[in-house]
């Protein structure tokens, strides 16, 4: 199909946001699930937080594997010099998602004590460490890599865990936590309900601890990551909606409105995702220190054709995916009610 | 070691492994279509029982080939960057399908598939099953479309020179139907079936074996048996129209395939034998003269082209022994595989395949025939393509990362064993233990919205 003149590139580097924003909504709240999963005590507890997110969980990680191709068809240089770059800590990443996938299957399908604590604990350290390790790349992208004239990566691993970029990594652990909590609310009953429900209070503390410690260090140290809402007053309303969508989360919990805590909590994460997305624009990788060796969205992308092409797939593809998705949720509305199929 | 060596052993090594589920996947899922397909006709319990067990089977595989998966899909960036940056523009987009078109559909539905037997109406969830097939087999469709491109590249044109230079589409349709993507995409789903229907025909021979749980081993052996058959004979026919293709396209790997060195008319085609590379003449083994140019070009008085006329620089030619044995193994185990499960079809027929017990226990090790000849198959076709990444375009070495070391490499190989190991020893534990375990009596009666006849709900 033929898009014209329409600007392509600036529309990838949306959707391959949107991909992402979608990513971090969804298998965020399976990892959280997962951070929190150690501190359920009964194998009661920790049956009914899996089958939580049991049938959703695969689901939820392909956003992840099609941002990964997304952005190896839209933007190769990105997904070349990031992927290349940061190869440790993505090896460990993969380990970390291999493990904590496996253990759910895996986890009930033996009954000895010693091999379901295995398991858990694969799953919650996996779960923890794959988390920490998204929020550590977006640091490290929204700080800046140092990326030489051919825009390979030019620093080495332990360059990547610099303060500002674990920072976001907790701050990334933490939302999750909260968000998976808050799912996880809305998915039980009965005595674990009521003590997610005294947890949640902590979740969300750490979690505004976190941010408002994420958001000064971005003001002081990271000034560019607050240059396009300086420049123009307006966005500044994205700011004020994610602050609102963040307050109303522990307002809507005491409430009781435990559905309208996970809306919020979305609204948090796409009002965070935008603003990142916008000061960004039109890097896709920050170069630091020298911004002119930067991968933007017109040095790094495919080709106009290309970009038209996945356009239209994406076009076919997402609405179906979005429906059938949809479908699937809603069969598996409720609560957990564990039966001989669950996990 | 070099860095090269190293990402292609991790490539090999992630590959290999990842790949002993999805051809499970595939092919369980098509199995499965088939035996709810039956139970729906025929509302007979054992086949509710059949699918729920195989579904469990399912599963299991299905989450270690997703787990594997995705290390796939990351190690194109982490350790070939310059292979990512060329082909992107093209290869990419058939990547991305995949996520799109495939594996959201096949997880999705999955969920219903595995865990909505109380929740959904027997039809829905059949609808499910079929769409977990079809998800299974787009995906199949894709990274094969993706690989062959990488074998006959088609629909592009290089922009740029030197370091610059990269491929960008010019036809997506032309990348999509590159000259050899249907025969490998036909030949790689026949080889997935095969290794479906084998393990539901093997561990069915196991319990007829054992005089446990017969009714249902009779049943998913009909089933596998049958699948199997037809599956093993089409292998032939795409197998047949893969070589041509091969002979047409990438005349080196032909050339490797066979250990034929010099270009001759009237082709012998080598049973057996073991190339020496160094005097180019294979040792030993059984011709059978004319029937490689018959094979290649329908004529055995053509003359099908050898590696001096291909590849006249020894550096452009692959491992040419390792190529010859990989793929004669291949070969062999097909002929192999089409042979059991005609005399199983036989005996079956003939109402004398339950107490034939040496033919059981042949059944029985089936299972590893398909895995084996799918390893030794693709091992054949990547190996039988270097020095090239893309044929004739970007060589093997021209497409590692600049900026990775041999030590990371290393170190994630060393990771990446541990891991797989692992994995491995749990997943023969866990499915053994639920062969032991067997299907489950309580499955008989279908219970929640699944009791329901159909129409009545």
């Amino acid at each position: 199909m033929n898009y014209g003149s329409l600007d392509l590139n600036t529309v990838w580097f949306i959707l391959i946001g949107v991909l992402f924003t979608g990513y971090a909504m969804l298998d965020g709240f399976d990892l959280g699930v997962g951070a929190l999963h150690l501190f359920t005590r009964t194998d009661e507890e920790r049956r009914t937080m899996l089958n939580a997110i049991g049938p959703v969980w695969d689901g939820n990680e392909v956003w992840l594997v099609t941002g990964g191709g997304a952005l190896f068809a839209a933007f190769p240089n990105v997904y070349a010099t990031v992927f290349s770059g940061f190869y440790l800590a993505f090896v460990l990443l993969l380990v970390a998602l291999i493990f904590r996938g496996v253990a759910i299957e895996f986890r009930s399908k033996q009954p000895m004590r010693w091999w379901r604590q295995m398991w858990d604990i694969g799953f919650s350290a996996g779960s923890l460490l794959s988390s920490l390790l998204i929020g550590v790349a977006m640091g490290n992208i929204a700080w800046g890599i140092p990326l030489d004239e051919r825009g390979e990566f030019a620093g080495t691993f332990w360059g990547l865990l610099g303060p500002y970029p674990l920072l976001l990594g907790v701050t990334t652990v933490a939302l999750f936590m909260m968000h998976g909590a808050i799912y996880a609310l809305l998915k039980t009953d009965g005595p674990l309900h009521d003590k997610l429900r005294g947890w949640i209070t902590n979740c969300i503390i750490f979690f505004i601890i976190c941010y408002a410690t994420t958001t000064m260090a971005t003001l002081l140290y990271v000034p560019h990551m607050a240059a396009r809402v300086r420049a123009n007053p307006w966005l500044f309303s994205i700011a004020i909606l994610n602050m609102l969508a963040i307050a109303n989360i522990p307002r809507e919990i005491h409430r009781g409105r435990d559905w309208r805590a996970f809306l919020s909590s979305c609204v948090a994460m796409l009002a965070l995702m935008g603003l990142f997305g916008l000061e960004m624009y039109p890097n896709l990788v920050l170069s630091n220190p020298l911004p002119a060796n930067s991968l933007t969205i017109d040095n790094a992308a495919s080709s106009h054709k290309t970009l038209g092409i996945m356009l239209t797939i994406a076009l076919i593809g997402v609405p179906v995916v979005l429906a059938y998705t949809i479908g699937v949720y809603w069969i598996f509305r409720g609560k957990v009610k564990l039966d001989k199929m669950s996990y | 070691m070099s860095v090269l060596t190293l990402s292609r052993f991790q490539f090999a090594l992630t590959i290999g492994f990842h790949y002993l589920y999805p051809p499970l996947s595939i092919g369980l899922g098509a199995l499965l279509v088939v035996i709810e397909g039956l139970w729906l006709k025929t509302g007979k319990p054992v086949y509710h029982q059949m699918a729920r067990f195989w579904t469990k089977v399912f599963a299991l595989t299905f989450s270690i080939g997703v787990a594997t998966g995705i290390v796939m899909e990351f190690e194109f960036g982490t350790n070939w960057a310059t292979y990512s940056r060329y082909v992107g523009d093209v290869f990419g987009s058939a990547l991305a399908s995949e996520g799109i078109f495939a594996f959201f559909l096949e997880a999705g539905f999955l969920a219903v598939l595995v865990f909505g037997w109380n929740k959904v109406s027997r039809r829905v969830h059949f609808f499910a099953t079929c769409m977990v097939c079809l998800g299974a087999h787009f995906s199949a469709i894709w990274i094969v479309v993706a690989n062959s491109w990488m074998q006959t590249p088609a629909g592009f044109h290089i922009v740029g020179e030197g370091m610059r230079a990269r491929a960008e589409i010019t036809s997506f349709w032309q990348m999509v139907f590159n000259p050899s993507s249907m025969d490998r995409l036909f030949h790689t789903l026949c080889g997935a079936w095969q290794a479906g229907a084998f393990l539901v025909v093997s561990v069915s021979a196991w319990y007829l074996l054992k005089r446990k749980h017969e009714e249902f081993a009779r049943r998913s052996m009909r089933v596998g048996l049958a699948v199997g058959l037809v599956a093993s004979l089409l292998q032939l026919v795409s197998g047949h129209s893969s070589a041509v293709g091969v002979a047409r396209n990438q005349p080196a790997k032909l050339a490797a395939f066979e250990g034929l060195y010099e270009t001759t008319s009237n082709a012998p085609l080598t049973l057996f034998g073991w190339v020496n590379e160094k005097g180019e003449v294979v040792r030993g083994g059984l011709h059978i003269p004319g029937l490689l140019s018959f094979l290649a070009h329908s004529d055995s008085r053509q003359a099908v082209t050898g590696l001096r006329e291909a590849a006249p620089r020894p550096e452009d030619r692959p491992p040419v022994n390792f190529t010859f044995q990989l793929f004669h193994l291949m070969v062999a185990i097909g002929f192999g595989m089409i042979l059991l499960a005609l005399l199983g079809f036989l005996y079956f027929w003939r109402g004398s395949l339950f107490e034939k017990r040496w033919l059981l226990w042949l059944l029985v090790l089936s299972v590893l025939g398909p895995q084996l000849a799918n390893q030794a198959g693709w091992f054949a076709a990547e190996v039988g393509r270097q020095p090239w990444i893309v044929y004739g375009l970007l060589r093997t070495s021209q497409g590692l990362s600049a900026v990775v070391k041999a030590d990371a490499v290393l170190a994630a190989i060393i990771l990446f064993s541990a891991v797989y190991l692992l994995l491995f020893a749990v997943f023969i534990y866990l499915l053994n233990d639920k062969i032991q375990h067997g299907p489950d009596d309580s499955d008989l009666a279908p219970s929640g919205k699944l009791a329901l006849p159909l129409g009545r709900h």
